[in-house]
C-alpha cells in the first residue's frame, strides 16, 4: 500500500467518533511545535489507520491526545511491538509533467531497501467519550543499537508492563520507563524471543508428524530416517 | 500512617493496649491509594524501619496454593502492612505470540481456547472477531446468536467460579467452590456437546460457527438457563450478607475511577469504580444492540463491589441469553463465502476487542498478505489488569493481597500467554 | 506365599490372610495424598476431578497437600515452562519419599500443542522420573482418575525386597535430582541425560 494517491484518499476517514485523519493531524501538528506526523494508511481496515509520531515528541503528543477534549483518548487499550526486518519495498512516485498534450501524471516505480526497524504500537480509546481507536506508533532507527523511544507510561499507567513486555520480547528501550526489566522470560536470558530472526534452542527431537521445517529438524536429529 | 513504637504494636497484638492508634480490623486505618504523580506517591523501603532491617521480604509463590495459578509476588513486608508489591510474571509464559505467527490464520483458533482456559468461546469469538474485520467476512445471523449464547453462558462459567476461588482464598475451603463447580459442570456439559470438548471449544470460524446447535441443545440450554437464578439466590443467601464475607470485603483494596482509567482497567474490576464502560455498550459487537440488559456499576471500588458486580452481571447474562434463546433464527452458521483454507487476508491490519469475562480482549492482527498473520498480538484482560495490584495493597495486610488478587480475577494462561 | 483360592476360600470364612507386603502397599496406595499443585489448563480439570461430581476422594487422594513436605503425589498439570521448571524440580525435591508423579496432559508430556515455543520446557520427564503419563488436552477428570488408579496399582505390585524393589527403597538411587539453573539462552542443562533416555524414534527415510 504505498500508492500515494490512496494514502490521502485513506487519511480523510476518520476513526470511531473522531475527527478525521487530516484534521487529527492539523490539530496536532498546530499544538506541537516541530511535529510531523507519518501518515500510516491500513487499506485493510481504514478506520485503523495510523500516524507515526516521532520519538522525541511522543511524550508531548500523547499528553494531548489524552488531555484535549476533542481527543479525550484517556485509555490506551493495547502496546505492542512490531518487528519490521530489512526489506526491499516498491514504491511510486508520481510526477507531474508538462507535454504538449497538456499536463499528465507519471507513475515511477523506485525499489529501494529499507532498513529493518522495531516498532511500537498504541491503540489509544477514550472510555468517557466512548470512541477510538485511535492508533499511534512510534519507530525505532534501526533493530541492533538505536532502539530507543519514548515510554509514554507517564501518560497512561497501563502502559507499564506492556511496555515492560516490549522490551523483553523485542529489545526496545522505552526511555523514562519507571521500571524497564524484563517481564517474561528470566532475568539472565539474553535474546529477545519476538523478533523475526530469533533463533529458538534446538530442544525437541521428534514430532509424530513432521512437516516442513519440523521435518527438516528431525532429519538432523535423525540422520538415518530413524534410529539404527 | 502513623508509626507506632514496637511496644504498642505488641500490646495490640496482644489485644491490650486500648491507647494504641490502630483499633480492632475494619476500623484500622488504610492507606488511601496514591493521588496525584503515580510514581512518587508510592512508599519506597526506605521508611525509617526498613533502614533499620526490620522488613520482611516475602516472595508469595510461583507454587502458593493461593496465586491462582503460578503468580508470584515479591511482597515487602513492615510489620503485618505491605511497604512493596512487585508481581513476577512468566510463569506461565507459553508463547502463544510466537506460535500463532508460525501457522496459519486458522490454525490459531485452538491456542485461543488455551488463554483463559475458563472462557474458550469468548477468546474464540474476540480473535474471530479481529479476523472478520480485517478480511471484512461477516456472520449469517444463526452464528451470532450461537456466538451471544456461548459468550454469556461461558460468563455465567468464570463468573461462578471466580466468586467460588475468592472464598476459597477467604477461607471458605470447599463448600461455595464446591456449588460453582456443580454450576459448572452443567455448562461444560453443554459445551461439550455442542463443540465436543468441555474445556477447549475450538468453536468458531471466520464467518460463523463450526457446528450447529440442535433443537434439544437449545431445550436443555434453556432448562440450564432457566435453573440458574435459583442457583443465584442460594449463592447469594450463602455469601452476600454473610459477616465474614463483608469484614474481609469492605473497604479492602479500593481502587478509585480516575486511576482504574488510567491504568486500563478493564472489565467488572472497572465497573466495581464506578465506570459504566462495558465494550457490550459502548461499542457493541455482534448483534449485543438487540438485547435489552443493564451495565451493573459498582461505588467504592472495593473487593467487595467487585464480587457483588460478578453477582449481578451473572443475573444480566441471564437475561441476555433468556432473549437470545427465544429469538434465534433457523438458517445456516457458516458464511459460505468465507475461505477457511488458503485463507489469505488483504494486506493491513486490525484490533478487535469484546468484553471478556475478565475485561477486554482484543487480538491485533497484522496481515503481509501471506496465509501467517505477520503480527499476532493478544492483549490480554487480566494481565493488564494486575498492573494496578501494587496501588490496591500497600498497606493492607497480607492476607487481604490475597483476597485483593482473587478478585482481580485472573487466570495466568492469560497474563503469561 | 498362600495360594489365591484358598485365600479366598478362608475370606468367605471371615479369615484375612495377608503380607507385610500386601498391607503396607495397601495402605499407601489408597491414601495418596497429592501437592495442591496447578500449572494450567489442566489444573482446572483437576480441581473439578476433586469436586462433588467426580470426587477423587473415592480414591483415597482428596487430601491436597498445601506444601510439597507433607505430600507424596505430585501431579504436574498443565505446561511446564523453562522459567517453572527449576521451581518443579525443586517442589519434587522437597517432598518426601516414596514420592510418585503424575504428568496429566500433553503440556506435561511433551510440550503439547506449545511443543515449538521457546520458553516452553519439552517433557517433565526431562528432569524428574515420570510414573504415569495421562494424554489429553486437557484430559477429563474421569482419566485423571484413571491414571490414579494406574498408579495405584502400580504401588500395589511394589516388592519390599530383592532386586525390583522400588526406589525409594534402594539406598544408592538418588529422591533428589539437580535442579536447571537459568542460562542465557536456555535452562542450564537443558535436560537431565542421566535421567531421561527417550526411546529411540524410527522414521521411513
Amino acid at each position: 500500500m504505498r500508492d500515494p494517491e490512496k494514502s490521502s484518499e485513506l487519511e480523510e476517514t476518520a476513526p470511531p467518533g473522531l475527527p478525521s485523519f487530516q484534521e487529527i493531524r492539523r490539530i496536532l501538528e498546530e499544538r506541537v511545535e516541530g511535529l510531523r506526523l507519518e501518515f500510516i494508511p491500513n487499506p485493510a481496515a481504514p478506520d485503523q489507520s495510523s500516524f507515526c509520531v516521532p520519538t522525541e515528541f511522543a511524550l508531548e503528543t500523547a499528553r494531548i491526545l489524552r488531555d484535549d477534549p476533542r481527543f479525550a483518548l484517556d485509555f490506551c487499550s493495547n502496546v505492542t511491538g512490531v518487528d519490521w526486518l530489512d526489506q526491499t519495498v516498491e514504491e511510486t512516485i508520481l510526477h507531474r509533467e508538462t507535454t504538449d498534450e497538456g499536463e499528465r501524471t507519471i507513475k515511477e516505480i523506485v525499489r529501494r531497501r529499507r532498513p529493518g526497524f522495531l516498532e511500537a504500537v498504541y491503540h489509544l480509546y477514550s472510555m468517557r467519550a466512548r470512541r477510538g481507536p485511535l492508533v499511534i506508533r512510534q519507530r525505532t532507527a534501526n533493530r541492533i543499537d538505536r532502539v530507543r523511544v519514548a515510554s509514554l507510561t507517564p501518560i497512561w499507567r497501563s502502559a507499564e508492563f506492556q511496555e515492560r513486555e516490549v522490551y523483553d520480547l523485542f529489545g526496545v528501550r522505552f526511555e523514562g520507563h519507571p521500571d524497564l526489566r524484563r517481564i517474561l522470560m528470566w532475568d539472565e536470558f539474553k535474546d529477545y524471543p519476538m523478533r523475526k530472526d530469533y533463533v529458538e534452542p534446538d530442544d525437541y527431537e521428534y514430532e509424530p508428524t513432521p512437516q516442513g521445517e519440523a521435518a527438516a529438524k528431525a532429519r538432523r536429529h535423525y540422520p538415518y530416517g530413524g534410529a539404527r | 500512617m502513623s508509626r507506632q513504637t514496637e511496644g504498642q504494636q505488641f500490646a495490640s497484638a496482644l489485644g491490650m493496649g486500648n491507647a494504641s492508634p490502630e483499633g480492632p480490623r475494619g476500623d484500622s486505618p488504610v492507606l488511601p491509594p496514591p493521588a496525584g504523580p503515580l510514581y512518587e506517591a508510592k512508599p519506597k523501603p526506605g521508611s525509617a524501619r526498613a533502614a533499620e532491617g526490620e522488613t520482611l521480604e516475602v516472595a508469595v509463590g510461583p507454587h502458593h496454593p493461593s496465586t491462582h495459578g503460578v503468580f508470584r509476588m515479591d511482597v515487602v513486608l513492615d510489620g503485618e502492612r505491605i511497604i512493596s508489591l512487585k508481581p513476577r510474571f512468566g510463569y506461565l509464559h507459553r508463547n502463544h505470540e510466537k506460535l500463532c505467527e508460525g501457522g496459519t490464520y486458522l490454525m490459531a483458533i485452538p491456542y485461543t481456547d488455551r488463554l483463559d482456559y475458563f472462557c474458550s468461546l469468548t477468546n474464540n469469538w474476540a480473535y474471530v472477531l479481529a479476523v472478520e474485520k480485517l478480511a471484512g467476512v461477516e456472520a449469517p445471523e444463526r452464528a451470532e446468536y450461537l456466538r451471544v449464547i456461548t459468550a454469556e453462558l461461558t460468563r455465567l462459567l468464570n463468573h461462578s467460579c471466580l466468586v467460588g476461588f475468592l472464598l476459597q482464598d477467604m477461607g471458605a475451603m470447599g463448600t461455595p467452590l464446591m456449588y460453582a463447580f456443580r454450576e459448572r459442570e452443567k455448562l461444560v456439559d453443554l459445551f461439550e456437546e455442542l463443540t465436543g470438548a468441555r474445556m477447549m471449544c475450538n468453536y468458531m470460524r471466520f464467518g460463523g460457527c463450526r457446528t450447529d446447535a440442535s433443537a434439544g441443545w437449545l431445550e436443555r440450554t434453556r432448562r440450564v438457563v432457566d435453573d440458574f437464578p435459583r442457583f443465584l439466590d442460594e449463592f447469594e443467601d450463602l455469601l452476600t450478607s454473610n459477616e465474614i464475607l463483608l469484614a474481609r470485603t469492605q473497604g479492602v483494596g479500593k481502587l478509585s475511577a480516575e486511576l482504574a482509567i488510567n491504568a486500563g482497567v478493564t472489565g467488572p474490576m472497572l465497573r466495581a469504580s464506578g465506570v459504566a464502560y462495558d465494550i457490550r455498550k459502548a461499542a457493541p459487537y455482534g448483534i449485543y444492540e438487540r438485547f435489552a440488559f443493564r451495565v451493573p456499576v459498582g461505588e467504592h471500588g472495593d473487593v467487595y463491589d467487585r464480587y457483588m458486580i460478578r453477582m449481578l452481571e451473572m443475573r444480566e447474562s441471564v437475561r441476555i441469553l433468556k432473549q437470545a434463546l427465544k429469538e434465534i433464527p433457523e438458517g445456516p452458521v457458516l458464511n459460505p463465502k468465507a475461505r477457511r483454507r488458503n485463507f489469505r487476508p488483504p494486506v493491513g491490519e486490525a484490533y478487535g476487542r469484546l468484553e471478556a469475562p475478565k475485561g477486554e480482549l482484543g487480538f491485533y492482527l497484522i496481515s503481509d498478505g501471506s496465509p501467517r498473520p505477520y503480527r499476532f498480538r493478544i492483549r490480554a484482560p487480566s494481565f493488564i489488569n494486575l498492573t494496578i495490584l501494587e496501588d490496591m495493597c500497600l498497606g493492607h495486610t497480607l492476607q487481604d493481597a490475597v483476597i485483593i488478587l482473587g478478585s482481580v480475577d485472573i487466570v495466568m494462561g492469560e497474563v503469561d500467554r | 506365599m498362600v495360594e489365591e483360592g484358598l485365600r479366598n476360600e478362608l475370606s468367605r470364612q471371615n479369615i484375612f490372610l495377608t503380607s507385610i507386603q500386601e498391607l503396607y502397599n495397601w495402605g499407601r496406595r489408597n491414601s495418596l495424598w497429592p501437592l495442591n499443585f496447578g500449572l494450567a489448563c489442566c489444573a482446572i480439570e483437576m480441581i473439578a476431578a476433586s469436586m462433588a461430581r467426580f470426587d477423587i476422594a473415592r480414591f483415597g487422594a482428596e487430601v491436597f497437600r498445601p506444601s510439597p513436605r507433607q505430600a507424596d503425589l505430585m501431579i504436574v498439570a498443565g505446561t511446564v515452562t523453562k522459567k517453572m521448571a527449576p521451581m518443579v524440580v525443586r517442589l519434587y525435591n522437597q517432598m518426601p519419599e516414596p514420592k510418585y508423579v503424575i504428568a496429566m496432559g500433553a503440556c506435561a508430556i511433551s510440550g503439547g500443542p506449545f511443543k515449538r515455543g521457546y520458553n516452553v520446557l519439552k517433557g517433565i520427564d526431562r528432569y524428574i522420573p515420570v510414573d504415569v503419563y495421562i494424554p489429553g488436552c486437557p484430559p477429563r477428570p474421569e482419566a485423571l482418575l484413571h491414571g490414579l488408579i494406574t498408579l495405584q496399582r502400580k504401588i500395589a505390585g511394589e516388592r519390599l525386597t530383592g532386586p525390583e524393589r522400588p526406589r525409594h527403597l534402594r539406598e544408592l538411587e538418588p529422591s533428589e535430582y539437580p535442579i536447571p539453573a537459568y542460562g542465557p539462552y536456555d535452562l542450564d542443562p537443558p535436560k537431565n541425560t542421566e535421567l531421561w533416555h527417550p526411546k529411540p524414534f524410527v522414521r521411513d527415510a
